[in-house]
């Protein structure tokens, strides 16, 4: 009797399906002679459908090895890994694969295909329609911010590495898997790029809602990222596995406490989001705006800056009070350049760190087009933690607890 | 030489062009041959060398080994073995060629990124899919690099086999031209050899970038 | 197996070595032919390499040499020289001059290349630490670059001497006194014993070039560059066909 197949295959082009549950049943890796110590010693975990969970840990912890048992790059030695209910072991390895999105650090895009042939590679392996595979490619590549047109037909070594991680991203998704297994997955670009790739992985979950394995040494990726958290010890031992704020608020050990770090308090403000503040809408001016009209404006305005905009709502700069004296247009030279930047899934202890950088002290909202949607302030940072026990953590559609 | 005659006698040229062609017939055929044998052979150890590594080791000890072989004494040490019959010739032809080649082959299939070789085992590809349409596009422009480089040589080579009775621009050069002391067909044989040697060169260039459009983008 | 015995026989057979043409003659002029036409080749590209290695002018030239040391082949050199030679010196054109001319231009290209490739890769920090501590461009030269190039240089010569000692055969077709003559005579002949036999010795004298080279390529290389010696040994950058395959 054939297997069935462990998950089942996707709905004509729906981008959301719900994921599948992940279950580790005492799964132990052991390599070479008997005595050695094993690499995941007796690892029990269930990873509930549409769940981000965070495997982290020191290295030589085995959470890229527990990973790769998941889609079978790695045999267990002993345990059971069910997806859906269905063991991983008994489908054919390579079908295993085709429904399971695997994304790697150095994202390994084929540089003899174009970016199109690429993200199209496992609905091609699973023989879609060729109609079908056009129109999911295209749809792929808008979600994750890359235009069809301009990129379909580009090759790898013609992107950046930030479009190339995206790329990545849209390929894993293509044939629509339940589970996504994603091995430190921005860690190859730089951190300002790494803030961007996982707010819009986290813009993207809310839509497709997968099961995502996620890897990663950064305790603070993890506690953004993570539904839930699973710090392994040496040798794949379970520390602990729970919500980013449990592990922070109540550590189970002292090495989870050792390895969450000393600025245990400062982490929680990763718990908190930019969009769970008060935005203010600053004084907006335009180059060309008349400026006695912009000093009007302005004396409601407590802050002593005015925000320039272009046309199309991006800031270019914060001008001072003080150089909108006299007549005439506003002056674009005049505009402090550089506004830093966050956006609404910004962690609020990245956007603290992005406002001490701006020497007006002001972090600008944008969204994912770099439009302005308000201002945020050190002092909204503070009276969102002062009303309740710490910032309240956002709610993501999270696990049922 | 003699005297009262010009350097080069084209009058000569033109009355053996057909001769001439004959010879560069010959060169061709015997260089092709050569060519795709190895080709073929190499390609099989180096799947060899891929399924098993440490075959890998042996293997291009051996080609070391031969290559430092003097194909004059190449082709004749095989004499005894196979008398003078164009497989001497193309024995120790696709030999040298092999010894090219493998070395190369390896060196392609070793160059496809550990990357790009994880994502096709996660995305599901299998094991033939992969070489197929993942390593073997990617190590092609090493391995056509390797074919020309192999392709100008066997040229060479195949000019020596003459001396053994091959035929070929070999023969025009040194039994029409330097054994009866008449440079215009020593000269013109040369001027073949390097000619047809870089037109074949030139074409498979071509070849190459055909078969890479990936290699002429640029990150912007 | 009857014929190897030949094979041996033919060596030790007093035939050989006496008269005009003797054995131990032949493989002498074999030797001195190669040896004399390295040296030539040593003389011209070593230069013209140094210079444009140090100087990193005419990386053009470079490459175009490299070139068309692989397209022209081994005969060629031979085809191109002996018709010019004989032309304007006539008998005195015979044998030696050809020869000389023919092998010396067969080795120049990878002493050019090798010797440019060598120093290129020199590390530009150590021409201004040279510089810095008031070096002439001589001392820099002698003292940093060709100490530190030497293993890639030394690939290039290998690989010149092995292909001259493999084409100084061929030389006995324009006059020049070498195993090749037993060669030709024996393939006229039919003569398998008499081919067989000093092609061997062909053999072995490549062989035995290779293995002196690399020797001295080890000995010239200080322990601190073992490891990019251990790179240049398979090799060198330009070494890509085997050097036998010239000859």
């Amino acid at each position: 009797m054939k297997a069935q197949p462990a998950v089942p295959s996707a709905p004509t082009g729906a981008t959301s399906t719900t994921g599948a549950v992940v279950a580790l049943e005492h799964v132990t890796k052991r390599y070479g002679r008997g005595d050695a110590a094993p690499a995941v010693n007796d690892l029990s975990l269930t990873i509930g459908a549409g769940e981000i969970c965070v495997l982290v840990g020191p290295s030589g912890c085995g959470k890229t090895t527990t990973m790769k048992m998941i889609n079978r790059l790695i045999e267990p030695t002993s345990g059971r890994i069910t997806i859906a209910g269905e063991d991983v072991g008994v489908l054919p390895r390579v079908e295993l694969r085709r429904r399971i999105g695997y994304v790697i650090q150095q994202v390994g895009l084929f540089p003899h295909m174009t970016v199109a042939d690429n993200v199209a590679i496992v609905p091609r392996l699973l023989r879609w329609p060729a109609a079908r595979i056009t129109s999911r490619v295209e749809e792929l590549l808008e979600l994750v911010g890359l235009d069809p047109a301009g990129y379909g037909g580009r090759y790898p070594s013609a992107l950046s590495g930030g479009e190339r991680q995206r790329v990545g991203v849209a390929r894993a998704l293509a044939a629509d898997p339940p589970v996504m297994l994603m091995d430190e997955p921005f860690g190859a670009v730089d951190p300002i790029r790494r803030e961007r790739l996982q707010n819009e992985f986290l813009r993207l979950q809310e839509k497709v809602r997968k099961t995502v394995i996620f890897v990663t040494h950064d305790v603070d990726e993890a506690i953004k990222m993570a539904d839930r958290i699973a710090i392994l010890q040496r040798g794949g031992v379970l520390a602990q596995y729970d919500t980013p704020d449990a592990i922070l608020g109540s550590p189970a050990s002292e090495f989870v406490e050792r390895f969450v770090g000393a600025d245990r308090g400062l982490k929680r403000l990763s718990l908190g989001r930019v969009r769970d503040l008060q935005l203010t809408q600053p004084v907006v001016v335009r180059p060309g705006d008349s400026r006695s009209d912009a000093r009007r404006r302005m004396t409601e305005d407590a802050t002593g800056f005015a925000l320039l905009l272009d046309a199309a709502d991006r800031p270019l700069g914060w001008i001072d009070e003080r150089d909108l004296r006299g007549d005439g247009p506003i002056d674009p030279e005049s505009a402090i350049p550089g506004a830093p930047t966050v956006q609404p899934e910004t962690t609020l202890r990245d956007a603290l760190s992005t406002m001490l950088l701006s020497s007006v002290q002001l972090g600008v909202v944008v969204d994912e087009r770099e439009r302005v949607l308000g201002v945020v302030s050190v002092d909204d940072l503070s009276e969102a933690l002062r009303g309740g026990d710490g910032a309240t953590p956002s709610a993501r559609g999270g696990p049922q607890a | 030489m003699r005297s009262g005659q010009p350097f080069i006698r084209l009058d000569w040229l033109v009355d053996n062009a057909d001769q001439l062609a004959r010879r560069v017939g010959e060169q061709l055929y015997i260089t092709v041959i050569a060519i795709v044998i190895g080709v073929i052979v190499s390609f099989g150890l180096a799947l060899l060398v891929r399924r098993y590594p440490r075959l890998g080791g042996p293997i291009l000890g051996i080609a070391g080994t031969l290559y430092a072989i003097p194909s004059i004494a190449a082709f004749v040490l095989l004499i005894p073995i196979t008398h003078l019959t164009l497989w001497t010739a193309e024995i120790v032809l696709v030999s040298y060629t092999l010894v090219m080649l493998v070395r190369n082959m390896i060196a392609g299939f070793r160059a496809v990124p550990a990357d790009v070789l994880e994502a096709a085992d996660g995305m599901g590809y299998t094991n033939a899919q992969r070489l197929w349409r993942v390593e073997l596009p990617i190590a092609t422009p090493i391995i056509i690099a390797g074919v020309r480089i192999a392709t100008v040589t066997t040229m060479g080579l195949v000019t020596i086999a003459a001396l053994i009775g091959s035929g070929g621009l070999g023969y025009v050069i040194v039994n029409l031209g330097i054994l009866r002391q008449f440079p215009t067909a020593t000269i013109s044989g040369v001027v073949l050899v390097v000619t047809i040697s870089a037109l074949l060169d030139w074409g498979l260039a071509i070849l190459q970038r055909r078969l890479t459009p990936w290699s002429q983008a640029r990150a912007g | 197996m009857e014929f190897l015995g030949e094979v041996l026989a033919w060596y030790v057979d007093p035939h050989q070595w006496t008269g005009r043409q003797t054995l131990g003659g032949e493989i002498g002029g074999t030797l001195l032919l190669a040896a004399l036409s390295l040296a030539v080749a040593l003389l011209i590209a070593m230069p013209i390499g140094l210079y444009i290695g140090h100087t990193g002018r005419g990386a053009q030239a470079a490459v175009s040499i490299a070139n068309i040391g692989r397209a022209v082949p081994s005969l060629g050199w031979m085809g191109i020289a002996y018709p010019i030679t004989t032309a304007l010196f006539a008998r005195a054109g015979h044998g030696l001059m050809p020869s000389v001319i023919a092998l010396a231009l067969l080795g120049i290209p990878p002493i050019v290349t090798n010797t440019y490739a060598g120093l290129r890769e020199v590390d530009p920090d150590l021409h201004e630490a040279g510089r810095g501590v008031g070096m002439t461009e001589g001392q820099l030269l002698w003292r940093v670059e060709v100490p530190v190039a030497l293993p890639v240089i030394m690939a290039g010569i290998r690989s010149s001497a092995v292909a001259i000692v493999a084409t100084t055969p061929l030389m006995s077709l324009i006059g020049a006194d070498t195993l090749g003559d037993y060669i030709i005579a024996g393939l006229n002949l039919n003569d398998t014993v008499r081919v067989f036999a000093a092609a061997l010795l062909v053999v072995v004298a490549a062989l035995a070039t290779e293995a002196l080279f690399a020797w001295l390529e080890r000995r010239a290389t200080s322990p601190g560059l073992r490891a990019r010696a251990a790179d240049a040994a398979a090799g060198g950058p330009f070494n890509a066909e085997p050097a036998g395959a010239a000859g």
